[in-house]
């Protein structure tokens, strides 16, 4: 088993892992920070993959900036275990029931489908995922849904404040 | 590595995310669920992304192909950062009206 | 000439339009001139077709097409020929004499009624010429129609009285059922021979089998028993004197009773071919003359009698038709007209000198106050009695002798109907002018002879009462002098090849009959005014027979307990009982059942978001699962079906 192989496995155990916790955990923080290191594991798969700067926008933009915006709310609203509303059994129940139907299903669909053997992605080499080459093909064929997100980002800041204001 | 590993792990993480919103209550919870769903997504165009750039590496050395796939990502993460201001704003005011976080709360669907 | 014949009923209907949209801003005197002068003009016009058709023949006037289509087609087309231009002389000739005399009766009525009045009576008019003048069975339906409305409102007129307004009533419904005859006679042409239009229908009656003949002309007799009071459908018209006096002269002498006579007369050949329902028109006409005529000898309302008589008259008429006579029918359709005409305008002059009063055992001694309505009246009386030289001995005269050669049983049945006739209209004439004065000192104190406007109409209807019947001299009398059937030949020219030659009663016989029947009368006459001439008011019950008369057989008691309270009944029972329970339990049902299914099913929209997605979820599985496994799910179809 080569090192590639070892760590993926290993970010994927970890991501799995600490994505159930994310919903198993009571406390609203505990939930946070799991999802924090379900990021932090997504992120070393991008670096297996050899995308760096997706793997760094990651940890900045989801890590970073929305989980501490996560983490701020709800320190803003003083909550924790004892405040978490809780769902009837048998909602939870049908819930995870028709969820794992969803997912056996899919995971049956992927096992049928023989276009997809032999298809590998190429770990821990392939330069298309460096600053360089995405930041030329984004100013350049992609440049006009660069600025547009400019104003995507405008509008939901106002849209925020005029919400937080009301 | 084969694709299939990629999808198999994508489908775990999507799957929990539903999971996730189907038995919680909570508005927060939720919400942190659907950014999970959405990594998932994201991984997965990576990882279809490099696939394809190993296809095309075969033909030529100097090929790009593939590289759409990161792009979306990027977009992907651009929108879920307004889509999340946005949202924890709407949670926020929710809070403020009826003190609690409760999507249960959120029931005017029904008249 | 002939292509002028649509202005025949133009005018009446510009007539009825200006009257009726102007009724509020129209003042008495232009009502009364539009009214009148439309007729009037129709009648110059009439006039002139009448002669253009002596001279040069009938002609048919295609207008435009009324119904089109691919195996139908019904030009709204006016038939002219000898029969229509007479019933045009008299519908107008006699309509525009009523017109005159309404102005003047009617002229108590505010302005807006008045116009009211003038525009029912032009349409009433209009209808009546639609329906001579109709070259084909659906304008003449058309026309039918219209003066089933027209004496509908009219009879009507003081909607105020609900009496009034029930007895418009009766008479829609009684003319309904016949015209639901008629209307089935149509349709039943219609679809055998694929026209309506008479030419072509007479052209083609061969082709027809006698059972469709027979039918076809005991649904148009049961559309001429509504519109011509026959028995069973009769009791209509003597209610129908509610309607103002000129109104019941318009109806019973120049329109609506007369469509009747006028469609079989048209359709004489259908019914040449037919015996088996000429008989029974002969013998429904005979019974209606001598049954009418039982009940008009006791009736005490002057216009009653009048009415009762008109039935028994226009029994007479079908009795001609039925044994073949249809010149005589029309001739005493025309005489009819003349007389009663004059009878009901005299009747009116009367009822306006005594304020309303209508009741003849109140009246009597009006000679000395009413010397013209006086002298009409008893020229009427005496014509319809059937006095030579009066009109109506001729047409009488010529309708008997044509029931005797067909069965000699009709001529003396019909003789004592006509002796009945004299009696009843001479108790009425003595009732009226001679002996005493019985009303009220106040009745008497007004008592007065009427305007010009309506005594002029009795003076010239009382000359066309007298001289009218010589246009049909019998032959024993003068050779050739029946100019009437001469020039009505043409129209029944098939018929009478059809019917074969007429064997001709010996001139000693004929003789015989006419004298014997004539001093019969006369003596009845002599009878009748002898013993009401001292008559005096008495409030006597009357017993037995005369009772059983002045109740007018109890038939519309029996009317009511045989047809109309059973059919109440059973209307009774499905409001209640059908409609209630059955239709309506089934209708609310549905809903209530509509109802109950969405308040259980509104209990799925919970309104929480959890649920929405929930149910999206195993929506997405389903949907995966039917989108993949296609095949599979077909293959599982056709196993289990």
């Amino acid at each position: 088993m080569s090192t590639t192989e070892i760590l993926f496995f290993f970010l994927t155990a970890l991501a799995i892992f600490s994505a159930i916790m994310v919903l198993v955990s009571k406390n609203p923080v505990h939930s946070v920070l799991w999802l924090i290191a379900v990021f932090f594991a997504i992120s070393g798969h991008y670096i297996l993959l050899n995308a760096q700067f997706l793997a760094i926008v990651n940890l900045i933009v989801y890590a970073g900036a929305i989980m501490v915006l996560f983490l701020f709310v709800i320190m803003l609203m003083n909550l924790n275990a004892e405040t978490e509303p809780q769902k009837h059994i048998w909602m939870k129940l049908a819930g995870a029931i028709s969820g794992g139907c969803f997912l056996m299903m899919l995971v049956s669909l992927v096992r049928q489908a023989s276009e997809l053997n032999g298809k590998t992605a190429l770990m821990a080499e392939g330069n298309i995922g460096l600053i360089k080459n995405l930041g030329k093909a984004l100013f350049s064929d992609y440049v006009v849904p660069f600025e547009i997100t400019s104003v995507l980002f405008l509008s939901a800041m106002v849209g925020a404040v005029v919400i937080g204001k009301k | 590595m084969p694709i299939q590993y990629y999808i198999y792990f994508c489908l775990t993480l999507f799957s929990i995310g539903i999971i996730g919103v189907l038995t919680r209550r909570n508005a927060i919870i939720v919400f942190m669920c659907i950014e999970l769903m959405l990594n998932a997504v994201n991984l997965l165009l990576v990882a279809f992304s490099k696939m394809h750039y190993a296809a095309g590496l075969r033909q030529d050395p100097a090929t790009s192909a593939g590289i759409d796939g990161q792009l979306f990502v990027f977009f992907i993460m651009v929108v879920a950062a307004a889509e999340v201001s946005v949202g924890l704003a709407i949670i926020v005011m929710m809070y403020r009206n009826t003190h609690s976080v409760d999507i249960n709360f959120l029931n005017r669907l029904k008249n | 000439m002939s292509k002028f014949v649509y202005l025949v009923p133009l005018f009446p209907l510009l007539g009825f339009l200006i009257n009726g949209l102007g009724r509020k801003s129209l003042s008495k005197s232009a009502i009364s001139l539009i009214g009148s002068g439309s007729i009037l003009v129709s009648f110059v016009v009439s006039l002139l077709i009448f002669f253009d058709v002596k001279a040069n023949g009938g002609s048919v006037v295609t207008l435009f097409q009324f119904i089109d289509t691919d195996s139908i087609h019904i030009p709204f087309a006016f038939q002219i020929d000898q029969l229509s231009s007479l019933f045009l002389l008299i519908i107008t000739g006699i309509g525009f004499l009523i017109h005159l005399y309404s102005s003047a009766y009617m002229h108590e009525e505010a302005s807006p009624h008045y116009a009211r009045y003038f525009a029912y009576l032009n349409l009433f008019v209009f209808s009546m010429l639609l329906l001579v003048l109709g070259a084909n069975y659906v304008i003449m339906f058309i026309g039918w129609e219209g003066v089933g409305l027209c004496s509908y409102l009219l009879i009507g007129f003081w909607f105020t009285n609900n009496d009034y307004n029930y007895a418009a009533r009766k008479a829609f419904v009684m003319n309904r059922i016949g015209d639901l005859g008629f209307l089935l006679a149509v349709f039943w042409l219609l679809s055998k021979l694929g026209t309506a239009t008479y030419s072509d229908v007479f052209a083609q009656v061969s082709s027809l089998s006698s059972f469709d003949i027979t039918a076809i002309t005991m649904l148009l007799f049961v559309g001429a028993m509504g519109k011509s009071a026959q028995i069973p459908l009769y009791t209509w018209l003597p209610d129908a004197m509610a309607g103002p006096t000129p109104v019941s002269a318009l109806i019973h002498a120049a329109t609506m009773v007369t469509a009747g006579i006028y469609m079989i007369a048209r359709s004489n050949i259908l019914y040449t071919m037919a015996p088996a329902t000429q008989t029974l028109v002969a013998v429904i006409g005979l019974a209606t003359a001598i049954f009418a005529a039982t009940i008009a000898l006791r009736q005490n309302d002057i216009k009653k009698v009048l009415a009762y008589s008109t039935v028994s008259q226009l029994g007479y008429m079908f009795l001609g038709l039925g044994v073949g006579a249809y010149t005589g029918a029309v001739f005493h359709v025309m005489t009819h007209a003349f007389f009663k005409a004059l009878l009901f305008l005299g009747a009116g002059s009367v009822i306006h000198a005594m304020h309303h009063e209508q009741d003849i055992r109140k009246m009597g001694a009006l000679k000395k106050y009413m010397p013209v309505t006086h002298i009409t009246f008893l020229l009427a009386c005496l014509a319809i009695a059937g006095i030579p030289p009066f009109s109506g001995f001729f047409s009488k005269d010529e309708i008997l002798t044509a029931a005797f050669s067909k069965n000699p049983l009709y001529y003396f049945v019909g003789v004592a109907g006509a002796l009945m006739t004299a009696f009843y209209m001479f108790r009425l004439y003595t009732l009226t002018f001679l002996g005493q004065f019985r009303g009220t000192h106040e009745q008497e104190h007004h008592l007065h002879e009427s305007p010009w406007q309506m005594t002029l109409p009795l003076i010239v209807l009382a000359v066309l009462s007298v001289i009218g019947g010589w246009i049909g001299i019998p032959e024993v009398f003068v050779e050739n002098a029946h100019s009437l059937e001469h020039f009505l030949a043409p129209v029944f020219a098939e018929s009478a090849k059809l019917a074969g030659q007429e064997h001709h009663l010996a001139a000693s016989q004929e003789y015989m009959m006419m004298g014997g029947t004539t001093l019969a009368i006369i003596l009845v006459i002599l009878f009748a005014v002898n013993s009401y001439k001292k008559y005096q008011l008495s409030e006597e019950e009357t017993t037995g027979v005369s009772k059983l008369l002045e109740n007018k057989w109890y038939v519309d008691e029996l009317y009511d307990a045989v047809i109309v309270n059973p059919l109440q009944a059973l209307a009774g029972f499905f409001k209640n009982i059908i409609e209630k329970s059955g239709i309506d339990g089934l209708v609310n049902g549905v809903g209530k059942l509509v109802g109950y299914g969405s308040r259980q099913l509104r209990l799925l929209q919970s309104g929480q978001v959890g649920n929405y997605i929930l149910v999206m979820v195993l929506g997405m599985v389903v949907f995966i699962l039917i989108w993949f496994n296609d095949a599979a799910i077909m293959q599982l179809l056709n196993k289990i079906f």
